[in-house]
């Protein structure tokens, strides 16, 4: 029976269920969620897009879902130091799925009008919110996780900044995977970054425990006009770690958005990134790191939709593969007919530390426009034999020698981020995780 | 003393034979030159001494200060105090030459059992053979010869040369690709650098170079073999007639 079957009839058996512990606007989808459920399954490895990640066999195990939202109490403070010093950030956590309420997430010091914090909440005290932009841009007319998402999420995370304001401080959402067994959760996250706005966003991806984990993921950001965000993605999790993620983002004019995807550790990974160009001088800067050993695997997709004119695209991507440790990365540019003076740039660089590794590559881009600056570019290679040897003639030893040729090689990306703490830190992280010290994720108790 | 001693030396790069048993012994404060034509086997040469992994060693001996060469990493002979001035310095993108310095300063501290040198010092330090080979602070920021001219690229491997303070200076090709004024900075930072404890083998095509940096004797290098060895008239002589009467001696003799 194909996966998708079970999960299908799961939520008929259980509707009442899932909808009881439900925000009620998050329940008003569920039957398109459905439908589209019926309609394409679960995406695997005979579409194009999933060609190099068959995710529909994640979900071929029995995972246990905590539908009756069971209370699955998280002692944060004993569980978690945060691995980011220096780094004063509003605090915010998910225990699985669920928005957890904890001394550290106080509303203290967010400016006026700014909600951050459960959708369950939001639906309650500011429902036209959530319902005006829940599940608007996560598409579920094509194959994805967004609808098996859908159908189950109950609770997420919402941040909303009404015009005007800026939030100076970074909110941090650290999203724990905690649960004496194997468990699938279903994760939201909704953006609203009011006309003129500006908010950092950093999600750090961890899990307590040694179980296997299952994470669907969607993100929906709403930039609206002349608005900044910065959102940083950083999972740290663990080898029985599946994770398959989708972030929308649109912008509206002027908006400037940076997305930095780092996968430092994981098992499994799939991260789908679709951006539209929804109002004209929009800029992006899309950025991501993958660090890879063992038979971990990383895939991330990108779609980037010029459909205004006037609009900058940036994206910069590499991946380091240790063992036998595999790398997907396929990047797609459209710039529609009528988005003049596109100018898209686009990146992938890779290194393969062993014969074993493998990265897969697929820039793409579609031109409809006759007044655009666009490139591409991936390569797949070594560390340069020729710079290993210059250093060792210096008398830097090998082992030492290719750690900061790898550390300079994903140092373009780092360098990018613009939160200095956060770069500070995820230099250290990085050079850790070569140095093969960061076998879990730092700063967790649990993990070690 | 002797520096270094080479005997019979033999080495191949993929399975082709280049060096075909050289003899040379270079004694402290002797500066040695080696010339002779293309593909003589003065680059495989300088590559096998400073351990480069692509050369096999297929027989003779190498001694340097008193301990077997052939046996050591690359970067233990570095710490011992060899030095090559490549002819091809190598850009190291991400990697500033502050950083490549720190690194390869106290990885050779750490070797001889001395502790991380003090920042500040260390920048004492850095300041001080930069000027010596008239090196602008700004390139300390940058990457590893990214972006260098040809004549930085080499003022930049003599201004390595005076950090790490070598025993023993391999100068492969270091003229080529350098006009008058540079050759001349690079000369003089080489001459500065010279003491009765230290020797460098200079490896070049022409005189010019011998101009400034003054052989004690000349090599002539062909086949794979020393086939002639003298003082430095030699170089000047070889300026003049070229390399055929050289080979023709040589020739001759095995009859």
């Amino acid at each position: 029976m194909k996966p998708a079957q079970n999960y299908i009839e799961l939520f008929k058996d259980n509707r009442a269920l899932v909808e009881r512990g439900s925000a009620g606007v998050m329940n008003t989808l569920r039957d398109a969620a459905l439908s589209s459920l019926v309609r394409y399954g679960l995406p695997h490895n005979g579409l194009e897009e999933y060609l190099h990640t068959d995710v529909s066999k994640w979900f071929e195990p029995d995972w246990g879902m905590n539908l009756a939202r069971l209370d699955m109490p998280v002692d944060f403070a004993q569980a978690f130091k945060c691995s980011v010093p220096n780094l004063s950030t509003q605090l915010y956590f998910l225990a699985n799925d669920a928005f957890a309420s904890s001394d550290r997430a106080s509303k203290a010091g967010l400016p006026e009008g700014v909600f951050a914090g459960s959708i369950k909440e939001a639906a309650q005290n500011r429902p036209e919110l959530v319902e005006k932009f829940y599940g608007r841009l996560a598409d579920m007319d094509k194959p994805g996780i967004a609808a098996i998402n859908t159908l189950f999420a109950q609770d997420g995370y919402i941040l909303y900044v009404p015009d005007g304001v800026t939030i100076e401080k970074p909110l941090q959402l650290i999203t724990l995977l905690s649960s004496k067994v194997d468990l699938m959760v279903n994760r939201r996250i909704l953006v609203v970054l009011g006309r003129a706005s500006q908010a950092k966003l950093l999600l750090c991806d961890h899990a307590l425990t040694a179980n296997n984990y299952l994470t669907t993921q969607v993100i929906e950001v709403f930039a609206g006009q002349d608005s900044t965000f910065e959102l940083y993605d950083l999972e740290e999790t663990h080898t029985a770690n599946l994770r398959a993620s989708e972030l929308y983002i649109s912008q509206d004019a002027g908006s400037k958005v940076s997305v930095d995807n780092l996968t430092l550790h994981n098992g499994q990974t799939r991260n789908t990134v679709c951006v539209t160009f929804d109002g004209q001088g929009a800029e992006l800067s899309l950025n991501g790191v993958a660090i890879t050993d063992k038979s971990q695997h990383v895939d991330n997709m990108t779609f980037v939709d010029h459909r205004v004119p006037d609009c900058t695209s940036n994206e910069l991507f590499k991946y380091v593969l240790d063992e036998s440790s595999t790398g997907a990365f396929a990047g797609k540019v459209l710039v529609r007919e009528g988005a003049q003076h596109t100018s898209s740039q686009q990146t992938n660089r890779n290194i393969c530390l062993t014969r074993e590794a493998r990265m897969f590559t697929q820039p793409q881009l579609e031109i409809y426009a006759d007044d655009v600056k666009c490139s591409h570019g991936a390569t797949v290679g070594q560390l340069d034999d020729k710079a290993l040897f210059y250093m060792r003639q210096r008398g830097i030893p090998q082992q030492e020698a290719r750690m900061m040729l790898m550390l300079a090689f994903v140092g373009e990306v780092i360098s990018k981020v613009e939160l200095e703490p956060l770069r500070d830190r995820l230099y250290r992280l990085v050079e850790k995780r070569f140095r093969g010290e960061l076998t879990q994720c730092e700063g967790c108790r649990a993990c070690r | 003393m002797s520096m270094l001693k080479i005997e019979n030396l033999e080495a191949a790069i993929n399975g082709k034979q280049i060096l075909k048993g050289i003899n040379l012994e270079v004694n402290a404060g002797e500066v040695h030159a080696i010339m002779g034509p293309n593909g003589s086997g003065k680059s495989t040469m300088s590559n096998v001494l400073v351990g480069h992994p692509a050369y096999e060693v297929t027989g003779g001996t190498a001694t340097f200060k008193g301990k077997n060469l052939l046996e050591m990493s690359a970067e233990e002979r570095s710490h011992e105090g060899l030095f090559m001035s490549f002819q091809y310095p190598v850009e190291i993108p991400g990697v500033s030459m502050t950083n490549f310095m720190r690194t390869a300063i106290n990885e050779k501290r750490k070797y001889q059992g001395l502790p991380p040198m003090a920042p500040t010092e260390f920048l004492k330090f850095i300041k001080e053979k930069r000027d010596m080979v008239k090196l602008d602070a700004k390139f300390m920021n940058r990457s590893v010869n990214e972006g260098f001219s040809g004549g930085e690229k080499k003022r930049n491997e003599i201004f390595q040369m005076a950090m790490l303070e070598p025993s023993l200076s391999i100068l492969d090709e270091t003229d080529s690709g350098l006009d008058i004024d540079a050759l001349r900075i690079v000369a003089d930072g080489v001459n500065r650098l010279k003491s009765p404890e230290t020797s460098v083998i200079v490896i070049t095509h022409y005189q010019r170079l011998l101009d400034y940096i003054k052989p004690d004797i000349v090599h002539v290098l062909y086949q794979g073999r020393i086939i002639k060895t003298a003082g430095p008239q030699l170089a000047l002589e070889l300026e003049e007639r070229g390399y055929d009467w050289v080979i023709k001696e040589y020739e001759d003799s095995l009859k």
